[in-house]
C-alpha cells in the first residue's frame, strides 16, 4: 500500500512547550486512522501540520510522497472538517459547499450541480438555499463534510468532527462516516479524545500522550495489548496493576492490565473490600481493592451486587491479565 | 416603588436638554428664508427663497464645497484603506507592541483638535512642505482613520479565526480569502466607518485652520463669512446643505452597523 501522510521525527515546539514531539507515522492510502489522546496531547497539532496551518519546527512531513513543508494549506490536497464548522455565515449551504470549487475557477453551473450533488450525499439535498444559521448542529456538520467532500480530496481531516453533537446524533454519524469512508476510499484522518470512537470507526489509532504517539496498532491490539499504562489507563478505563502486586501474582516484574469486564465475583479468588457501586444501566460497576491495589470491576446485569464496605471474593483468568515492560 | 414609566419631571428635564440642543439648528434654518441680510433679527421681518439663488450663483459657494468633498473623499480613501490594514494587524496577530500601537492609533482623536493641528503645522513648516489641498487630506487623514480603525477592529475580533483557516483549506489563497471571506464579514463595518469619517472631515475647522494654506474648505468660508455683515442668509443656507450632508451618511452609518451583533462564524 502507499502511504498517504508520512511523518518522520516531526516536532513542533512553542517555546519549551512540547505540543508534538518526534513524532513517527505512516498513514496508508485509504486508512481511516484516528488520533486518540487526551486534550492538549498533541493530536489536533498533529492534524494542524498536515493541513499546514502549522510548520514543523522539526522533521519532514511526506502528503502522497511530496516534501510538504513549502506547500502553503491552499495547495495541500487535503481538506479539514473543523471541529466548530467553520461555515461562512455570509453565504447560503449551497455556496458553501461550492466554495472551493469557486476559488479554484470552476464555473458557475457546474458548482451549484457539484454542490448538490455533495449535499445529497450528505442527505441534505432540499438545504441548498438555507443560511448555516438556520440549520441544527447536526445539520452544520453535514454541510462542514460536504463542503470538504466535494474538492476529492486525497485525505480528509476531521478535528473531533462529533464532539458537539449528542450521544444519538454522534452514533448515527459514526456509521455514516464509516460507509462514507469505504464508499469513497479515500484516507480518513480522524481527532478524537473519545476511545470508544477511535475503536469502533478506525482501522488504526494512534495514541498519544504529552506530544508524542504512546502506540500505534489496530482497535484490538490498543484494547487488548496495550504497550504502556496510559494506554491501558486511557483506552478503556483499565485497572493498571504495579509490578510488585504483578510479581506477586505471576512472578515477573512488570505493570499489568486487567479490563474491568475480566474480573468476576467467584468462590475462590482474591479477597476485595467492596468501596463503592455505581450502576451504569447494562452493567454495575463496582470499585474495590484488593491487597491495597485499587480495582474496579463491572459486574453484569443479574448477577449479585455486593454492597460497598462488604468483602468479597473475586478472580479472573490468567489470559486476561496483559503484561506491560515496566518503563 | 418601582415603576417603568418615567416621572414627569424627568420627561421635561430630558424634553428641554433635547430642545436646546436642537433648536438653535432650526434657528439656523429659519435665518436662511429672512428677508433682512445684515444682522440676525427675530422675528424675521419676512421671508423669502432669494437666498437659495443667490448662493446658487456665487462661485465661492462653489468652490469651498467643491474643495470640502474632495478633501472627504479622499481622507476617506485613505483612512479605509489604513485603518482596515492596521485592524487586521491589531486584530488578528500578537507582536510586541500591539497594546500602544492601539493606543497610538487612537490618539489623534482623543487629542484636542488644536494640538493635532498645531503640531502638523510645525511638523510640515519643519519638513518645508508648502500647504496644500494635500496637507489637509493628510491632516484629516489623521482623525479618519481613527474611527474606520475602530469600527474595523471590533468586527475582525468577531470574525472567527477558523473561518480564514476553512478559506484557505479549501483552496483560496490569501487575496481569495480577503476578497471572499474577510470582506462580506467587515464591509458594513467598513462602510459605517467610511460614513462618519466623511462626516468628520466634511465640518472639520480646527485642524484644517492649521493645514489649509489659501483654500477654504466649506467651514472655514462659513466662519469667514459669518465676519461680512453682507448676504449673511447665504451662510444659513449653505448651513442647511452642509447639516442634510452630513446627517444622512451618519444615519446611513446607524441603520448598517444596527442589528449586526451576531458573532459572524461562531459555529454553533
Amino acid at each position: 500500500m502507499n502511504s498517504a501522510i508520512r511523518f518522520s521525527g516531526v516536532s513542533r515546539h512553542y517555546g519549551a512547550v512540547k505540543a508534538v514531539d518526534d513524532v513517527n507515522l505512516d498513514i496508508a492510502e485509504g486508512e481511516f486512522f484516528a488520533m486518540l489522546g487526551p486534550s492538549g496531547s498533541g493530536k489536533t497539532t498533529s492534524l494542524r501540520l498536515i493541513a499546514g496551518f502549522e510548520r514543523p519546527t522539526a522533521g519532514e512531513i511526506h502528503i502522497y510522497g511530496e516534501e510538504a513543508q513549502s506547500i502553503p494549506p491552499y495547495k495541500r490536497p487535503v481538506n479539514t472538517v473543523f471541529q466548530d464548522y467553520a461555515l461562512f455565515p455570509h453565504l447560503n449551504v449551497r455556496d458553501n459547499v461550492a466554495y472551493g470549487l469557486m476559488v479554484a475557477g470552476v464555473g458557475k453551473k457546474q458548482r451549484a450541480k457539484s454542490a448538490d450533488e455533495t449535499l445529497e450525499m450528505v442527505a441534505l439535498g432540499a438545504y441548498g438555499d438555507r443560511k448555516p444559521s438556520e440549520l441544527s448542529g447536526g445539520q452544520r456538520q453535514r454541510v462542514a463534510l460536504a463542503r470538504a467532500l466535494v474538492n476529492k480530496p486525497k485525505a480528509l481531516l476531521l478535528d473531533e468532527p462529533l464532539g458537539a453533537l449528542d450521544l444519538k446524533l454522534r452514533e448515527q454519524m459514526q456509521e455514516e462516516l464509516k460507509s462514507l469512508q469505504r464508499s469513497l476510499g479515500i484516507t480518513f484522518i480522524f481527532v478524537t479524545h473519545d476511545q470508544s470512537e477511535a475503536l469502533s470507526m478506525a482501522d488504526r489509532v494512534a495514541v498519544f500522550n504529552n506530544g508524542r504517539i504512546v502506540q500505534i496498532g489496530t482497535p484490538e491490539d490498543i484494547y487488548y495489548r496495550p504497550q504502556q499504562p496510559f494506554v491501558a489507563d486511557f483506552v478503556g478505563s483499565s485497572n493498571v496493576l504495579p509490578p510488585e502486586f504483578v510479581a506477586k501474582l505471576t512472578g515477573k516484574t512488570a505493570h499489568g492490565s486487567l479490563r474491568p469486564e475480566a474480573v468476576h465475583l467467584s468462590e475462590t479468588g482474591h479477597a476485595a473490600q467492596i468501596k463503592s457501586v455505581s450502576f451504569l444501566g447494562t452493567a454495575t460497576r463496582v470499585s474495590m481493592t484488593i491487597q491495597g491495589v485499587a480495582m474496579t470491576m463491572l459486574v453484569p446485569k443479574g448477577a449479585v451486587i455486593p454492597k460497598a464496605g462488604d468483602t468479597a471474593t473475586v478472580s479472573w483468568a490468567d489470559d486476561d491479565l496483559h503484561l506491560m515492560a515496566v518503563q | 416603588m418601582h415603576s417603568d414609566r418615567a416621572p414627569m419631571g424627568l420627561k421635561v428635564a430630558a424634553g428641554l436638554g433635547l430642545a436646546f440642543m436642537h433648536l438653535p439648528i432650526l434657528l439656523i434654518f429659519v435665518y436662511a428664508f429672512t428677508t433682512e441680510d445684515k444682522s440676525y433679527q427675530w422675528p424675521p421681518p419676512g421671508f423669502t427663497l432669494k437666498w437659495f439663488a443667490v448662493t446658487w450663483g456665487r462661485t465661492d459657494v462653489w468652490e469651498a464645497m467643491s474643495l470640502s468633498l474632495k478633501v472627504a473623499s479622499i481622507s476617506t480613501v485613505i483612512a479605509l484603506f489604513l485603518g482596515t490594514l492596521c485592524a487586521a494587524a491589531v486584530s488578528r496577530t500578537k507582536f510586541f507592541g500591539r497594546e500602544a500601537i492601539s493606543l497610538l492609533v487612537i490618539l489623534p482623536i482623543a487629542l484636542p483638535g488644536i494640538i493635532t493641528g498645531i503640531s502638523l503645522r510645525s511638523a510640515f513648516n519643519l519638513a518645508e512642505i508648502p500647504f496644500s489641498f494635500w496637507t489637509i487630506v493628510l491632516g484629516h487623514a489623521t482623525f479618519c482613520v481613527v474611527v474606520v480603525y475602530n469600527n474595523a477592529v471590533a468586527r475582525f475580533r468577531r470574525v472567527s479565526g477558523s473561518l480564514v483557516e476553512a478559506s484557505m483549506d479549501l483552496g483560496a489563497n490569501s487575496f481569495q480569502t480577503f476578497r471572499y471571506v474577510i470582506l462580506p464579514n467587515i464591509s458594513t463595518a467598513l462602510l459605517a466607518g467610511g460614513m462618519l469619517a466623511f462626516a468628520l472631515s466634511f465640518d472639520e475647522v480646527i485642524v484644517t485652520t492649521f493645514t489649509a494654506g489659501q483654500q477654504q474648505t466649506l467651514p472655514i468660508w462659513m466662519l469667514e463669512e459669518l465676519v461680512r455683515p453682507r448676504e449673511r442668509p447665504v451662510t444659513n443656507v449653505v448651513a442647511m446643505v452642509v447639516v442634510i450632508v452630513t446627517f444622512l451618511p451618519i444615519l446611513g452609518a446607524y441603520y448598517l452597523t444596527r442589528g449586526t451583533d451576531t458573532v459572524a462564524g461562531q459555529g454553533k
